[in-house]
């Protein structure tokens, strides 16, 4: 396992060449196509079923457009916008998504890493903990939601409040976990799902680390502390960035959860499922089109910084 | 904790990391747990889920899964069965060839194009599914399973794109050379030659791109109804019976889980590639 990092231009420049005995633009120009032809049905099947429903969102963004008002419908200018921002309910559900996210994804990176470092040395049954870790990952969302509201949430038959009992007894206190913590219980149970996938990442990471170079440091006398703060941590760095920047990307568009635990109630309402609400329930189409455009120009925002600190390691990728 | 004994990373240390062993073991088991009570509760007779505290030593029955099973559930698996694999087998059939016009024999300006398929993973699904859902409502094309096969084909493209192009980026170029002087076409090159040395590639991307698919509940959820609805879907709308029901809601996930864990625990060693879109081996 380790990071694609073998730049080879030579070939590179030599693939690129023209075709040899090509005499004149004509030429070039077929040699061209001949080489774009495999992509374009993939690149054309892209734009047209990500790229154009995106541009018709855009437009109706600026239009009137309830489907129980259907005679109303025409240009709105930026109302919807001005709607969208200065409802309380977008706003809270912006900062639910941020909360979210970043409670999902830092604390599922400090643990993945924590886990990652635990796996990362020779044990007995490693590749069995290894298996164990990797599970939550491959049980569905919606069954991981239903397992963790249920089976382990529920005041009076979940898992949590039945430990509870067999540690303390009858008298032991029986919290309804998902009424008093609502966004935690969500958080929680995210957490639970997208730890293996930081560890996956880190663990790659930690193994891809240059070994005698850090056995030279052992033996040079750093201690274990100062190899990790020094040396590991400098590496993981571009690891962290991505699993980061991967985690944030889906943990941002998470509907299944929030849907199945608390269907969007107790003020947890993150982005994706109040669009989902404005458009599916209430059917108000300019409007939620207008609360997805902001959902975008964020999304672009954060995406555009992250990536710039994290692109080094697809540049490495792709720069080969 | 031990972390000030020294350990000289490679070698074996005997007191610190046996610790360190145990920590590790009680933390996986930990992550699993959930799952095993899951199993576990699933195979309970739904008096004995609902005791607390939980009877672990009651009699395992079937009664869950036949209860689950009652419900009628085996549409909207063969929904997504049929949902999962026609999308994975259109994704490989499109990212194939235009992974080869990435590397093998790269177009001008390619890391733009691998940049444009990796920003369409950043746009958030929600955005863009209105004026889908309007257009299907327009031509008729709502609960039908092609709609789905399709979006679940434009979500998987660009990491089966990213992945099978670092794939193919360790062809050696040796072979594709050797091919081109003997005067093989493309297509002969690229069956004979490049396919049997990404084929582990192939698999391993349609694995995920089949986990993906199999998960995916939004647009499932939106733009299906009755006939097209998939597993997922059925899973969210089984909890408004009456009275107990826990150990069929725990039969139901498992079974929903089921095809996704074989995929997964089948694609583990890949399962890192893939998720970073081929950037870590």
């Amino acid at each position: 396992m380790s990071v694609d990092a073998k730049p080879d231009t030579k070939t590179q420049s030599s693939r690129h060449a023209p075709p040899p005995g090509s005499e004149g633009a004509m030429m070039r120009r077929a040699g061209d196509w001949a080489r774009r032809a495999p992509l374009m049905p993939a690149l054309v099947f892209m734009i047209i079923v990500t790229q154009l429903p995106f541009v018709v969102t855009i437009i109706v963004s600026f239009m009137d457009w309830n489907a129980y008002y259907p005679d109303e419908r025409g240009f709105a200018g930026i109302d919807n916008f001005r709607r969208v921002l200065t409802d309380s309910n977008t706003r809270h559900a912006i900062w639910v998504t941020v909360m979210l996210t970043a409670g999902v994804v830092l604390l599922s990176l400090v643990l993945g890493l924590l886990i990652a470092l635990l796996l990362d040395r020779k044990f007995r049954g490693r590749g069995a903990v290894r298996t164990m870790m990797i599970t939550p990952f491959l049980v569905v969302p919606v069954a991981a939601a239903l397992l963790w509201k249920h089976a382990l949430y529920n005041p009076t038959y979940g898992l949590f409040n039945g430990v509870l009992k067999w540690i303390f007894g009858d008298n032991a206190p029986q919290p309804d976990w998902i009424s008093n913590q609502p966004l935690w219980s969500i958080i929680f149970a995210l957490v639970w799902q997208w730890t293996p996938f930081m560890m996956l990442i880190l663990l790659a990471g930690l193994q891809s680390r240059p070994l005698d170079v850090i056995e030279a440091a052992g033996i040079d006398g750093a201690n274990q502390w100062e190899i990790f703060r020094y040396m590991t941590l400098p590496h993981l760095r571009q690891y962290l960035e991505l699993s980061a920047l991967l985690g944030s990307i889906y943990v941002v568009q998470n509907f299944d959860a929030v849907f199945t635990i608390t269907s969007g109630g107790l003020g947890t309402a993150n982005l994706p499922y109040t669009i989902y609400q404005t458009f599916y329930t209430a059917h108000d189409y300019g409007r939620a089109s207008a609360a997805g455009v902001i959902v975008v120009i964020g999304t672009i925002i954060i995406a555009t910084l992250a990536l710039r600190s994290v692109s080094t390691l697809f540049r490495e990728e792709t720069g080969r | 904790m031990s972390g000030q004994v020294t350990i000289v990373t490679g070698r074996k240390n005997r007191g610190g990391g046996f610790v360190l062993s145990g920590v590790a073991w009680i933390v996986g088991i930990l992550f699993v747990l959930p799952v095993l009570w899951m199993l576990l509760t699933s195979f309970h007779s739904e008096e004995d889920a609902a005791k607390n505290p939980p009877d672990i030593a009651a009699p395992l029955t079937l009664d869950g899964y036949r209860a689950f099973f009652d419900t009628g559930p085996w549409p909207s698996i063969a929904n997504s069965l049929t949902a999962s694999i026609l999308s994975t087998a259109l994704v490989i059939l499109l990212a194939f060839p235009a992974a080869y016009a990435l590397s093998i024999r790269p177009v001008k300006k390619w890391t733009d194009v691998m940049f444009f398929f990796l920003s369409t993973k950043m746009l958030p699904v929600v955005a863009g599914l209105l004026p889908i859902y309007l257009f299907a409502q327009s031509v008729g094309f709502l609960d039908n399973i092609w709609l789905l096969i399709i979006l679940y084909t434009s979500m998987n493209l660009p990491i089966a794109v990213w992945m099978l192009r670092s794939f193919l980026s360790e062809v050696p170029v040796e072979i594709l050379e050797a091919a081109s002087v003997d005067g093989a076409s493309l297509s002969r090159t690229l069956r004979s030659v490049v396919a049997p040395v990404v084929t582990p590639g192939i698999a391993s991307v349609a694995l995920i791109c089949f986990i993906f698919s199999w998960n995916e509940l939004l647009f499932a959820r939106v733009l299906t109804g009755t006939v097209a609805q998939t597993a997922p879907v059925f899973l969210t709308g089984f909890v408004t019976s009456q009275g107990l029901f826990l150990a069929k809601v725990c039969a139901a996930s498992i079974v929903v889980s089921l095809p996704v864990l074989i995929a997964g625990f089948a694609a583990q060693d890949k399962l890192v590639q893939g998720l970073s879109l081929g950037a870590v081996k």
